[in-house]
């Protein structure tokens, strides 16, 4: 069945078995391979993206349930050839190692700057704890994303 | 050169980007933009997809496998049973410790979730519908799975397939001087004792094991992109394994999403998928789904052991007696050099300075998983770290004392180093107490006594933990450490470019731990070559020099090295390009970062660009042109990074739930290349250390199910739950690596579980609680505290 979504701002369809889930549309008919998977459960959250603005776990998803719906993947986070705020925090302080959990990460932050321009460590950490990541122990993640804020806030 | 500039990096600038400055990471460019490249998103025309069929029993004989209904399944290329493996001599492959691995089983399955067969299909989801047609008809045998009644006389023998193999044992190996520890023994006020068990745990980096192999049946090229930490020595393995010609094996690493040990190890995944290859002639492609990689690969840990220490009723100690039974799963796998059994776990006598040391080891086949890798530690260094300083705080409780007091007693005095350790090692350096003092005054451990009674008023329970560990790490020397017979040296190449800019390759390959950017920084700072003008390369096989790959936190005392070294000697050509293009003589000419200039005429000189130039275009008669070379380092001795921890909790004597109040980290790597690196790999393996001392294990029911099997039930802390961490440094450069730097990477991991357990049974001491095991849940700490009332 034909799937048609808006991602990072451009119309994309593609022709994909009804069972497709979210993330393989977006990894393998769209190739878009930023968004990764990183376990079977919904767990990790390696998968996460934007859907209308909302963080989602698109291996939570069927690849229809998108359909006519607006998504951003990490490809979509560099505007008009600018780094995001986001993207540049998690490179000055040390907010990445292995870079699998990354893409993730920094939609769900974007997410909450969106929602909360000031967060508190608190906050970060509770948004933070839909996903995992195995390098940081999350230290530097929280850091990128006060950074970030900062950024934001003097932008 | 002198002594001194042989060990110890050179002066540098900031605009240069040396050692000691933290320099943004290289690599951060693509990964937060979606273009890091990892195994997953590699695609080939054409290629098409294996998935597994694994066995739903632990211990069951193969009476029958039918694919037919599955090959009939559109979409479907090939099943590859066990069977038409052995037809190709491929069914079974060697282990990294001399054992042999089913690839897929053909006799009987020997653990739940081992390989039995594989599908190959035009894509993932057909490859998975049709594993669910293949009928495999098994006779149930009765599962081992303690490894003490494992190794029992009456068990059932799990590993049939051995010639001559009549029991479950697996090996058996000791270290030490048994009669010089009998004899301290003899002489001891007090002995002291803990037995505990080291849970099995998995490294679980968030990119589980996968590969694409891609065998060209025309020209018999074989390109094999996988997630692999050491792509050389498995390129050699391959080509001893399959039998292909190691010249047409070309070994891939693409970008890892962690390692953590997990990815050194041949998995049968990239062997069923190689030969698909081979026999389809079409590439395919091989991704683990986390369950897969739960219960299938690199398993770490699961030790039971039992520690005895000799001491005086002044608090000295003399002498350590260990005995530790590992589980070793269905095939002994662990990665780790041949002539140790146990990996490095003697090294178990820690950071303090007595003369007799005992260790016995033994080892179990049972019906799990086999693996045995060391989750980022060097070679099994996490449990006899986590032993000794467990033990240490229990002697002091037992004499009174207090555990930092008893410590500082027992520490190796800084005079003592090169210290001799009672089971072979030579500690190169190590200010112990310096460190441990710095922890102390960080946490407050002065104001412990008043805290903790403080926190009794309010209904709470505080306790102070504290390890002090000593790793050891950067295998080789060579005479001593290998893989497989592949001696554990390292290498990097190094080319200045005509325009100044340089290209470094090295036979380590990254996972996360920033490589394009510390590498970089090591030849910035001899060359004089800003680090952001230096490309690092690592993980093609084709394309760099030979090396053993990155574990055992080996890569900066060994490549690293080797990039000093051929960057020094790089330095020296440009001497002599330089006094050619200055028309000076060499003795003549002085270095500064990024230049040489004639002495008495600093204005006289030529940059190492201008140099890099000359190496091309204007090099003196006789001189071999260019600016490039090649060298393999084998160093002369481990690197003993060292530190202390110190971790304050509280527990909740109603629910036995606990959480740290606060953790200082005092971590001594010697000289710091990046500190912001340092400090990030730190900060993650406090992290685990955490996880596995808190909530993250493996384990299986009495039928031999694995519990553990997703991130539902294995337990990876999340930023919530992870807690705050204060680090701290102190700086003893190592004595012989050529900058001075120690491996840093796993120092966390190894170093941290037994701070959280200490702080605990700190915590605990009104109960009289001695120990409890990881993972100290909860429900264990509620109960620990109800038998201690009950007596």
């Amino acid at each position: 069945m034909n799937v048609t979504v808006t991602v990072n701002g451009v119309e994309r369809s593609g022709d994909v078995e009804p069972r497709t889930l979210l993330v393989h549309f977006l990894r393998t008919t769209l190739e878009l391979t930023g968004t990764h998977v990183g376990c079977d459960t919904s767990n990790c959250g390696a998968c996460t993206v934007l859907l209308d603005g909302m963080p989602v776990k698109s291996c939570t998803l069927f690849a229809v349930q998108a359909d006519g719906r607006s998504i951003t993947t990490v490809e979509g986070l560099k505007q008009d050839g600018q780094l995001d705020p986001i993207q540049e925090g998690f490179k000055e302080m040390h907010g990445l190692q292995c870079g699998f959990c990354t893409p993730a990460m920094m939609l769900v932050s974007k997410a909450l700057l969106d929602r909360n321009p000031d967060p508190s460590e608190d906050d970060i950490r509770w948004e933070l704890s839909g996903n995992l990541c195995r390098c940081t122990g999350y230290v530097n993640i929280v850091k990128a994303i006060q950074w970030a804020a900062k950024e934001r806030a003097t932008a | 050169m002198t002594t001194t500039e042989e060990h110890t990096p050179g002066p540098t600038t900031a605009e240069i980007g040396g050692v000691g400055h933290s320099v943004k990471r290289k690599e951060d460019d693509r990964f937060i933009q979606g273009g890091g490249q990892y195994i997953e998103d590699i695609s080939l025309p054409g290629m098409l997809h294996l998935a597994l069929l694994r066995s739903p029993l632990p211990h069951a004989r193969i009476v029958s496998i039918d694919a037919s209904a599955a090959e009939q399944l559109p979409g479907v290329v090939a099943v590859v049973t066990g069977e038409a493996l052995a037809a190709h001599g491929l069914a079974w492959m060697p282990t990294l410790s001399g054992d042999t691995q089913a690839v897929l089983a053909t006799d009987k399955v020997r653990f739940q979730g081992q390989e039995v067969a594989g599908v190959v299909a035009e894509s993932p989801y057909i490859a998975w519908d049709a594993l669910e047609l293949i009928d495999v008809e098994y006779d149930a045998l009765p599962p081992v799975i303690n490894p003490k009644i494992a190794l029992s006389s009456d068990a059932p023998v799990i590993r049939d397939d051995k010639e001559g193999q009549t029991d479950n044992s697996c090996y058996q190996w000791e270290s030490g001087d048994k009669a010089a520890t009998d004899q301290a023994f003899a002489q001891a006020d007090k002995v002291v004792s803990i037995d505990t068990h080291y849970p099995r745990s998995h490294p679980a980096p968030l990119e589980t094991c996968g590969c694409v192999a891609d065998l060209n049946p025309v020209t018999g090229q074989a390109t094999i992109y996988m997630t692999s930490q050491a792509p050389h020595a498995i390129r050699t393995l391959f080509a001893m394994v399959a039998g292909l010609p190691e010249e047409n094996i070309r070994v891939v690493s693409p970008d890892i999403g962690g390692g953590f040990g997990n990815k050194v190890p041949i998995y049968p995944g990239y062997v069923v998928a190689t030969a698909a290859s081979l026999l389809i002639g079409k590439p395919v492609k091989w991704i683990e789904s986390r369950s897969e990689n739960l219960i299938s690969t690199g398993f770490a840990r699961d030790y039971y052991m039992h520690a005895h220490l000799a001491v005086r009723n002044d608090g000295t100690i003399l002498g350590l007696r260990v005995n530790m039974v590992s589980d070793q799963g269905a095939f002994y796998s662990d990665a780790q050099p041949s002539k140790f059994r146990a990996g490095l776990f003697h090294v178990v006598t820690g950071s303090y300075d007595y003369p007799a040391a005992h260790v016995v080891t033994q080892g179990a086949y049972t019906n799990k998983a086999p693996g045995g890798v060391a989750y980022r530690c060097s070679f099994r260094i996490t449990e006899a770290s986590y032993l000794i300083e467990r033990l240490v705080q229990n002697a002091a409780y037992e004499l009174n004392m207090d555990p930092a007091d008893f410590r500082m007693k027992n520490f190796i005095k800084p005079e003592r180093f090169p210290y001799h350790t009672p089971t072979g090692f030579v500690y190169d350096s190590g200010q112990y107490a310096a460190a441990l003092q710095k922890a102390l005054d960080d946490v407050g451990y002065a104001g412990m006594p008043q805290e903790k009674e403080e926190a009794r008023k309010e209904g709470k329970l505080v306790g102070v933990g504290i390890a002090s560990f000593t790793e050891a790490v950067g295998a080789g020397p060579s005479k001593d450490y290998d893989i497989a017979g592949l001696k554990m040296f390292d290498s990097a190449e190094l080319r200045v470019h005509p325009t100044g800019k340089a290209i470094l390759k090295l036979g380590t390959k990254a996972q996360g731990q920033g490589h394009e950017t510390t590498y970089a920084q090591i030849v910035a700072n001899e060359l004089g070559i800003p680090a952001s003008d230096i490309a690092v390369r690592e993980g093609d096989t084709d394309n760099t020099p030979y090396g053993l790959g990155t574990y055992a936190s080996r890569s900066t005392p060994t490549s690293g090295a080797a990039a000093v070294v051929i960057a020094r000697k790089l330095r020296e050509k440009a001497r002599t390009i330089a006094a050619h293009v200055l028309e000076a003589s060499e003795e003549d000419l002085e270095w500064e970062p990024g230049r040489f200039f004639v002495t008495g005429a600093p204005d006289r000189g030529v940059t190492i660009q201008d140099i890099a130039l000359a190496a091309y275009s204007n090099y003196p008669e006789g001189t071999e042109p260019g600016l490039e070379g090649v060298h393999y380092y084998d160093p002369p001795n481990l690197t003993y990074p060292f530190g202390s921890y110190v971790v304050v909790v509280e527990v909740d004597e109603e629910t036995g739930v606990w959480k740290v109040r606060r953790m200082v980290a005092v971590d001594d790597c010697g000289v710091r290349i990046n500190p912001m690196i340092v400090e990030g790999q730190i900060c993650g393996g406090l992290a685990e250390g955490y996880a596995m001392s808190s909530m993250q294990y493996i384990t299986f029911d009495e039928d031999g199910n694995c519990i553990g099997s997703s991130f539902a039930d294995y337990l990876v802390p999340t930023s919530w739950e992870t807690p705050r961490f204060q680090l701290d440094e102190t700086v003893t450069p190592s004595p012989h690596h050529p900058i001075g730097a120690k491996g840093v990477g796993e120092s966390a991991t190894v170093g941290s579980p037994a701070a959280y357990v200490n702080a605990v049974i700190d915590a605990l001491l009104p109960y009289g609680v001695r120990n409890i095991d990881m993972p100290v849940t909860p429900a264990r700490v509620w109960a620990a505290m109800q038998e201690a009332k009950a007596g």
